[in-house]
């Protein structure tokens, strides 16, 4: 029996309101079992052995005495590994080929897997697998990313790789003021807390994976092409995933597993260590970009030209679409992009929270502030003149853009209209002070999904989804959403996900996942309540309405969807000792409806914190001797620690679209937006000197010389 | 897992005669560092004799105003001490400045001594190092050396030395106890790290099968007004690019007492004896602690990607000694 009245008022009481984790206590009590933890009986354990060498070719494996030692079951390498299929298109293109492991004896990378060694414990299976010795044909290799690679070439990926419009060089040469500046961010890695981790098994004649992913139907469908296999007879199951930000799609473990376990017919298990992740987890590829803006003396922009500069492997090509933040933010009569990549022999990049946005951001809207400085102009009076009405490149209508807003809002609670615009002038006793600000954007969009809602005859309901929690809070939000859909409180819904057997769904990426399967859940909740209104008794066995978004999204007017923000940072700069240390941090953003705002805080800030890292931390040394990294780990890859985070605060405004069905804009990755640029600005406020190469360590700060304007 | 066998030491003639002469045992404390270098394959020793349980974990005055501090004592409790954070407040300091309260819970005086360099080729046994393979290379000194050493360096390594205690420790004359199954020696800390040369895998003068029992401070009114400042490139839980510890006695306007040792710069702490001479004698103003700093770094040598430490390290000594000489003038 159900208390759902035809006609009764919508309740939307869920949506909007702060509610802690579903599976919170779970997580903090260790309750929770992650990919690597599910036990299995007769469960063997698989090493991923790495390449020493970046190019060359596999002479020998001597997996002899290997498979001699205690527990060592199978090892699998090009010679014996099944094979698998890499010539298809899947749910987001041509498979890396990357994770197409043990095919053929080249080596591209550094960190190229060339062997699995399977044991009976994973103990025994790692002393093997650094006891195996593998002898390489070396050739020379190429690891160096610089500014005019002579191979660069444009390259597309999800987005046209060059836009042009109009006669840049008469347009700068009309300009009353002109910004040509270059800025570089270094190889950024992406290292979720929870390592890529899976364990395969066969089952019934089906193949199970309990895996750490960021979509478990995404997975299926890799798995099922890359091993000619009928998706249905594929579950990937992934109750808890421990962070994702880009890196947890089908990669090398995931494959190797399967291949164990299909050829030892039992359940392996395959987790990447830390170091192996910064070869074989994907990363951020390192940018070299140009931004060149003309603009007439009041701030108004005439020309603006962003190029940037990006990295592949030499097997797959990946873009770090830099320059194609300008397609969104400003407009001007010449307005030219364009992403280009160098291939070299490094492993493939990957997306990596605010793919293109977040190093884009930092040179566009470094280089605005720049522009500002030049026409004597509030930052933020320079951004709200160059305000477009409509997209600078597709000429679509903005679905909100609420950019200003943010501003407004931002400026007032940082206290931003008593800021001095001189650089350089602040201190607090061996620290110089400054504060800065920056624009932020990501898109809002949507792909299609299912779900099932089911009614039970005690009131209660299931939805299921095949969405991911990568530790957003996605499970607890889609809980929040489907009560306000099924008018009921939270309590009696509950939200299933992270299992492919619920059907096809979008993954949790490009700030799509939240959007997308609320979607779904809606029209499947409102179809039931549709279903009930008609007054049925419910069966044991519940009432269940499947719902497919597939032509909602395909009917959405077109237009540009994008949430926005406005980052504010202080810093302290010790010019002596080269320190800078971030003060305060203010982000106010318009994303949409906000869905549950305690994990919607905990997002914004999370990205905003990656920004801090981004500017004064992270970087990613390649050796270029070698070709591999230094110090690949978490003592050596810095991120910020709790101490580099200051008083820092993330809100929001109204942004409401009437138009749109769900409402909700995604949050995942818009945090990190324009953070670093913020930070950066901020230290020319201080010191006087513009830092446009990341991160701004004390190394470079020192490097500045005083009262030069540059570094 | 490589497989090694463990034992457990209850006394320092105990814990002698289990390591012996075996090449191939190694003492363990706390663990921090060892047990990441078994890890990742750095250590592979057949065996470990724990030594935390050894009586070695007490800190006592002596006379004179000193301290004796045994081996075991953790860097937690080095640093919580009352009569360190008295007599030697740059020690305190340098502890506090380093790793995690959870590392400074379990670490201890005498393996913080003994701790590897974090050089990330050192540290990858996947490269050369001549520090871990002799005779196999350095490639640091052609690849990423940004937080590598300007003193003391040789065309066979240019790691420096990561730790923050030792750098106070050596500004105040410490002295390394240890035994031996011949008995009980000491070197002064001055001495207890070898020049570099061409033999940067041999790194302490400790007697093969020597057990560290402790580290002695002889007394130095100094350094009760002393300072320890640690640059790093983010605010916590990161190794010094550069650090300072310093203790200053300014009177009349003149230096009449100073101790200086620098972190971060050499492949040991390092001593600034060329500095303390200049100061010693001075007038206490800027432009002194800028000769003594320069005279200290006539004699580095940076490499292309860290000359900024020369800057750093001056400009340290130059706050610091500032700080320390405004402080005492208050």
């Amino acid at each position: 029996m159900t208390t759902v009245t035809p006609g009764a008022p919508l309740r939307t009481t869920s949506v909007g309101t702060a509610h802690t984790r579903i599976e919170g206590r779970d997580k903090v009590t260790g309750a929770a079992r992650y990919a690597g933890e599910v036990p299995f009986a007769d469960l063997a354990y698989g090493w991923l052995v790495l390449s020493t060498v970046a190019r060359g070719r596999i002479r020998a494996l001597d997996t002899e005495p290997v498979l001699a030692m205690p527990g060592v079951l199978a090892v699998l390498d090009h010679r014996n590994a099944p094979r698998v299929e890499t010539g298809y298109t899947g749910l987001l293109g041509k498979p890396d080929p990357t994770c197409a492991v043990f095919q053929h004896d080249r080596v591209p990378h550094l960190g190229w897997p060339v062997a699995l060694v399977v044991a009976e414990t994973s103990e025994q299976a790692r002393e093997a697998a650094e006891a195996l010795v593998v002898h390489y044909e070396q050739e020379p290799h190429d690891v160096g990313f610089g500014g005019e690679h002579p191979d660069a070439y444009p390259a597309d990926g999800f987005m046209p790789a060059v836009t042009e419009k109009g006669d840049l060089d008469a347009a700068l040469a009309s300009s009353a003021v002109v910004v040509d500046a270059e800025y570089t961010t270094p190889e950024e890695h992406h290292n979720p807390m929870e390592p890529h981790a899976t364990t395969a098994r066969w089952d019934g004649g089906r193949l199970e994976l309990i895996d750490s992913n960021q979509g478990a139907t995404w997975v299926v469908g890799e798995l099922a092409n890359l091993f000619s296999l009928d998706p249905a007879s594929i579950r990937v199951r992934s109750e808890h995933v421990g962070g994702g930000f880009g890196s947890k799609g089908v990669r090398a473990h995931q494959v190797a597993a399967v291949m164990a376990t299909t050829v030892l017919q039992r359940p392996v298990r395959v987790v990447l260590t830390r170091r192996q992740m910064f070869s074989l987890a994907g990363y951020r590829s390192p940018t070299s970009q140009r931004v060149r803006l003309g603009a007439d003396a009041d701030g108004r922009l005439r020309a603006l030209e962003h190029r940037s500069l990006s990295l592949s492997s030499t097997v797959y090509e990946f873009i770090e679409p830099s320059a194609a933040v300008a397609r969104v933010m400003y407009d001007a009569e010449a307005h030219h992009t364009a992403n280009r990549i160098v291939r070299l022999d490094v492993p493939t990049p990957t997306w990596m929270r605010a793919p293109g946005e977040a190093p884009g951001s930092f040179a566009l809207e470094a280089a605005l502030d720049e522009l500002a400085e030049k026409c004597g102009l509030d930052p933020i009076e320079l951004r709200l003149r160059n305000e477009p009405d409509k997209g600078p490149v597709s000429g679509l209508p903005f679905a909100g853009r609420n950019l200003p807003a943010c501003f407004r809002e931002g400026a007032r609670r940082f206290g931003w209209a008593d800021r001095d615009p001189r650089p350089g002038v602040r201190r607090d006793g061996r620290w110089l002070l400054g504060t800065g600000t920056a624009a932020a954007s990501f898109h809002a969009g949507a792909a299609p999904s299912t779900a099932t809602a089911t009614a039970h005859p005690d009131g209660t309901f299931t939805v299921r989804i095949s969405a991911a929690d990568i530790g957003t809070g996605a499970r607890t939000a889609l809980t929040l959403v489907a009560a306000d859909a099924l008018q009921v409180p939270p309590d009696r819904v509950q939200v299933r996900i992270g299992d492919s057997d619920f059907g096809p769904a979008m993954i949790a990426g490009g700030s799509m996942g939240t959007r997308s399967w609320s979607w779904a859940v809606q029209i499947a909740a409102g179809e039931l309540l549709e279903r009930l209104a008609l007054g049925a008794d419910i069966p044991p066995e519940g009432i269940t309405v499947r719902s497919d978004t597939a032509a909602a999204i395909g009917a959405l007017t077109p237009a540009e969807r994008h949430s926005f923000g406005a980052q504010f940072a202080e810093v302290a700069v010790d010019v002596a000792t080269g320190e800078v240390r971030v003060r305060r941090m203010l982000g106010i953003f318009a994303a949409g409806r906000i869905v549950n705002p305690l994990t919607a805080r905990g997002q914004f800030l999370g990205g905003m914190i990656w920004g801090i890292s981004m500017a004064l931390h992270e970087e990613a040394v390649r050796d270029r001797a070698s070709g591999g990294h230094v110090g690949a780990d978490l003592a050596g890859y810095h991120v910020a620690t709790h101490a580099d985070v200051p008083r820092i605060e993330a809100d929001w405004i109204d942004d409401p679209d009437p138009a749109d069905p769900v409402g909700i804009k995604g949050i995942g990755e818009i945090g990190i937006v324009g953070a670093a640029a913020a930070l950066a600005n901020a230290v020319w406020h201080a010191t006087g000197v513009r830092h446009r190469s990341l991160p701004i360590r004390p190394d470079r700060v020192l490097s500045a010389p005083a009262g030069a304007p540059d570094a | 897992m490589r497989e090694f066998d463990y034992q457990r030491a209850s006394d320092v003639a105990g814990a002698v005669a289990l390591l012996g002469a075996d090449p191939d045992t190694r003492f363990l404390g706390g663990g921090t560092n060892l047990v990441d270098l078994m890890k990742s394959g750095v250590e592979r020793p057949a065996r470990l004799v724990d030594i935390r349980e050894l009586p070695l974990d007490e800190i006592e005055p002596t006379p004179g105003g000193g301290l004796r501090v045994g081996a075991t004592v953790t860097n937690g409790d080095l640093a919580a001490h009352p009569e360190v954070r008295r007599r030697y407040p740059a020690l305190a300091q340098a502890v506090l400045a380093g790793a995690s309260g959870q590392l400074r819970n379990m670490a201890t005086v005498g393996g913080n001594l003994l701790q590897r360099t974090r050089c990330g080729y050192f540290t990858d046994v996947t490269q050369p190092c001549n520090k871990r393979t002799p005779g196999s290379g350095c490639p640091a000194i052609t690849g990423e050396h940004h937080n590598h050493a300007i003193l003391g360096a040789s065309d066979h390594c240019v790691a420096v030395h990561p730790s923050d205690m030792g750098v106070a420790l050596t500004a105040f004359d410490a002295v390394v106890h240890y035994a031996t199954a011949d008995g009980p020696g000491e070197l002064p800390l001055a001495d207890f790290y070898l020049p570099v040369g061409d033999t940067p895998h041999r790194e302490t003068a400790l007697p093969a099968g020597a057990l560290i029992t402790g580290v002695s401070l002889p007394p130095a009114p100094v350094a009760a007004h002393s300072r320890y400042r640690k640059v790093r490139e983010r605010a916590s839980y990161a190794f010094a690019i550069g650090s300072l510890a310093a203790a200053l006695d300014v009177q009349d306007g003149v230096v009449r007492d100073a101790r200086l040792a620098l972190g971060a710069v050499a492949s040991r702490p390092w001593r600034a004896a060329a500095a303390e001479r200049v100061l010693v004698g001075a007038p206490a103003d800027a432009a002194t602690y800028a000769a003594a700093a320069d005279a200290e770094l006539a004699a580095a040598r940076p490499l292309p990607h860290n000359g900024y430490k020369v800057d750093l390290i001056r400009n340290l000594v130059v706050a610091v000694l500032s700080e320390l000489a405004e402080e005492a003038a208050r």
